[in-house]
């Protein structure tokens, strides 16, 4: 096709992936086979969130996994070598790829969380890319809220630096529980297995108090591409999956259709003699029959019918949105939330969580918050902050007045009407929400309930 | 219901749960309705959020006066079918009005229909406006929120956007402001088209294989239309052609093409080396940052 496909080939040799040496990312003769496995069984979805530092070499490793899978086209190649060469540098630079604002390209940073598709056979994939500052705190916050997998980079020949230390802390905090340490730069460290294994040591050892559930190690080489998506020939040593393999085989959306069942109303509706209430299921399971409570009223009833385009289903899980109908007749609105009846959350009317504030103007003490948590607002006051989390000590500092952007704190909340919310540690979904300056609607601190 | 969703399921229950969101917390929504692809799959999506019920929102077309008759055409057939309110609001009135100035009778009228549609919510007051743009169609809208604030000019200001977590959308604006709600913004091109050969969904016939003439310039096939007739040497030739994004004719190209089914479309789209709008718009083409631009001063 036409001059771009032309260009587009000969840029290949000029990425700066290690000498031209880049597999055909999607081989012909597996293309047909491809094909019809994604017409046929469409793959589930899977959020991850990448973080590192430029050194680290994050940009690579996106732009690896873009590639090799085919995600890259060529008229980006050509984009990206054409701004490249404008900038002076003597290959493309595949961040440019990923730093998508004017401002960003200027300054060669990268400012705002993007997001990035792949797809394979088995399941698509959706990448936010957090920049690895320490002053974008909020950003990786931001990635790690919807992911449910986070690749943490680590330098084969650094080993523990303070920022992973910080980016594994943040995961944690977000309640990631499927966390894979990507040891880059093995071709920097021989391809041996002694430099892997002090990484993973050291990461092992900082992690453990944190008890994350599925912490996992990969030895890769973003540049030379091995471990990534394909194996290589140099780490013969290493048996596990490959970061891609690793990624296909997770499965997070067991775990949250575990919990007990929670479901926030949206909307209600008329329809056909009954009152549906229109929502999303946020945790657990829910079948035709089971008891739930409705929260506030308080009152005890069962779910007589689930409605969905397709029909009326006997069940639906963390994920789905419905529309529901109550054997009872009970007075709903949206914000109201139905829960397993024998595991109801309590109505709170005060919290103590964790904030992360994401504003540039500082909390106010006496400052007037709105609260979203599920699709019920609610007016809110700050009442104390208790500590301020060192990010680069990890340890709490006692007796700061308020927080700044991208501190990250333990605070005391007052509500003017209660919540019906679980531990965020127990489920994200019910245990999250988020502040909102009442005077200038901004979006200003995350919290994570206690 | 099956135990593990597909990709598509999970992100036709992410749009869903987002028009709902919309619906619940926006005073005066609307749906921006071009009769393109991508806006197709949104009225199937808001189908499935408010059915039996009617939409919470009218559909808005802003009508450059250049489209493709085929796409008008089904954008009316849609609209009837459907039985909702369908407003369309024409740049050739904010020519009329001044409030629109081109170069020239030719020059695309793409980016002009930012103030049309700026004129829109103002007439309206709308306080959210739900399109059908994606995170991977192009680097600047790879930044962009779901629920993505306006000001009162509606101007975008990329580097000050409010932070979006969880599923907890915050469409808080005073008055003369708005945001721009994107439930499609986690899918891709093949996504949609995965979607429209699972729903059955009919799309205008251009974006399948047909034969029309056009010329070749700077990578790209022009078509050749009234408005965009051949220059001095070009030579017409007649080719099999599909759109993979309908606009403005007078900056959207097709691509050659056999695929006269979604599924074929998708085996193409699998195939393809180029981006969707890499292979087809021109108005992207002028400088790295033409979208964010754009986007600054109100495109959708």
């Amino acid at each position: 096709m036409s001059a771009t496909g032309v260009t587009g080939l000969a840029l290949k040799n000029d990425l700066r992936f290690s000498g031209g040496e880049i597999h055909a990312a999607r081989k012909p003769e597996t293309m047909e086979g491809q094909m019809r496995t994604v017409l046929a069984h469409p793959g589930t979805v899977l959020r991850f969130i990448t973080a590192g530092s430029v050194d680290d070499g994050k940009s690579t490793l996106i732009g690896r996994l873009l590639h090799d899978t085919k995600q890259i086209l060529e008229d980006q190649l050509f984009a990206v070598a054409q701004a490249s060469k404008k900038r002076g540098f003597a290959g493309s630079d595949l961040s440019l790829l990923t730093d998508g604002l004017e401002a960003e390209r200027e300054q060669g940073i990268t400012i705002d969380v993007a997001y990035r598709y792949c797809a394979t056979p088995k399941r698509k994939f959706i990448i936010a890319d957090t920049p690895g500052h320490e002053q974008y705190t909020r950003n990786m916050a931001t990635g790690a809220s919807t992911a449910d997998a986070a690749v943490i980079l680590a330098d084969a020949t650094k080993g523990l630096l303070p920022q992973g230390k910080r980016h594994l802390y943040i995961a944690h905090l977000l309640g990631i529980r499927d966390i894979v340490v990507a040891v880059n730069k093995m071709d920097l460290a021989g391809y041996e297995q002694p430099a892997f294994e002090a990484v993973r040591e050291a990461f092992a050892a900082f992690a453990a108090p944190m008890r994350i559930p599925s912490l996992r190690f990969v030895p890769l080489s973003a540049l030379a591409g091995d471990m990534v998506v394909e194996r290589g020939s140099r780490m013969g040593w290493y048996r596990g999956p490959t970061l891609l393999e690793l990624l296909e085989a997770l499965e997070p959306a067991e775990a949250a259709a575990a919990r007990p069942f929670r479901f926030a109303v949206q909307l209600v509706q008329r329809a056909g003699g009954e009152r549906r209430y229109l929502g999303r299921v946020a945790s657990g399971t829910v079948h035709v029959g089971d008891a739930v409570a409705v929260l506030p009223s308080g009152r005890h009833t069962r779910v007589s019918a689930i409605h969905t385009h397709a029909g009326q289903p006997q069940d639906a899980r963390a994920g789905d949105s419905v529309s529901l109908a109550l054997a009872d007749d009970i007075d709903v609105s949206r914000g109201d939330v139905f829960a397993q009846a024998a595991q109801a959350p309590q109505a709170r009317h005060s919290l103590q969580a964790t904030l992360v504030w994401l504003a540039a103007e500082p909390l106010d003490p006496r400052g007037r918050y709105l609260l979203k948590h599920t699709t019920r607002t609610v007016r809110a006051k700050v009442s104390a902050v208790n500590y301020v989390m060192d990010v680069n000590a990890l340890e709490p500092r006692y007796g700061a007045p308020a927080l700044a952007m991208n501190d990250i704190g333990q605070v005391s909340l007052e509500l003017a009407q209660p919540v019906f919310a679980d531990a965020y540690a127990a489920d994200r979904a019910t245990g999250a929400f988020i502040l909102i300056d009442a005077h200038s609607h901004h979006t200003v601190a995350a919290g994570m309930i206690r | 219901m099956r135990a593990d969703r597909s990709h598509l399921d999970w992100l036709e229950s992410e749009a869903i749960f987002i028009l709902r969101e919309v619906a619940g917390e926006c005073a005066r929504p609307a749906l921006l309705f071009s009769g393109g692809k991508d806006s197709l799959v949104l009225l199937r999506l808001a189908e499935r959020a408010f059915r039996p019920g009617r939409f919470p929102f009218p559909l808005v077309h802003i009508d450059t006066g250049h489209n493709f008759p085929e796409v008008i055409a089904f954008r009316d057939q849609r609209a009837a079918e459907l039985g909702e309110e369908l407003i369309v609001r024409s740049v050739e009135d904010s020519m009329a009005r001044g409030t629109v100035k081109l170069r020239s009778a030719e020059e695309s009228r793409n980016a002009a229909q930012s103030v049309t549609l700026l004129e829109a919510i103002e007439e309206f007051g709308f306080d959210a406006a739900i399109g059908g743009a994606r995170r991977d169609e192009e680097k600047a809208r790879a930044k962009e929120r779901v629920f993505s604030f306006r000001d009162a000019f509606g101007q975008w200001d990329p580097r000050n956007q409010r932070p979006e977590l969880w599923d907890l959308y915050n469409p808080r604006v005073g008055a003369g402001e708005h945001v721009r709600v994107f439930p499609l913004s986690n899918w891709t091109e093949l996504d949609v088209w995965q979607y429209i050969a699972r729903e059955k969904l009919e799309v205008p016939a251009i974006y399948y294989a047909h034969r029309r003439p056009v010329v070749r310039r700077n990578g790209l096939l022009v078509p050749v239309t009234g408005l965009t007739p051949p220059r001095a040497g070009e030579a017409v030739e007649e080719v099999c052609v599909r759109f993979r994004t309908v606009g403005d004719v007078s900056c959207t190209c097709p691509v050659e093409s056999v695929a006269a089914t979604p599924q074929e479309v998708i085996v193409e789209t699998l195939a393809t080396r180029i981006t969707e709008r890499g292979a087809t718009r021109m108005d992207d083409q002028t400088s790295e940052s033409s979208m964010e631009r754009r986007k600054r001063e109100g495109y959708f």
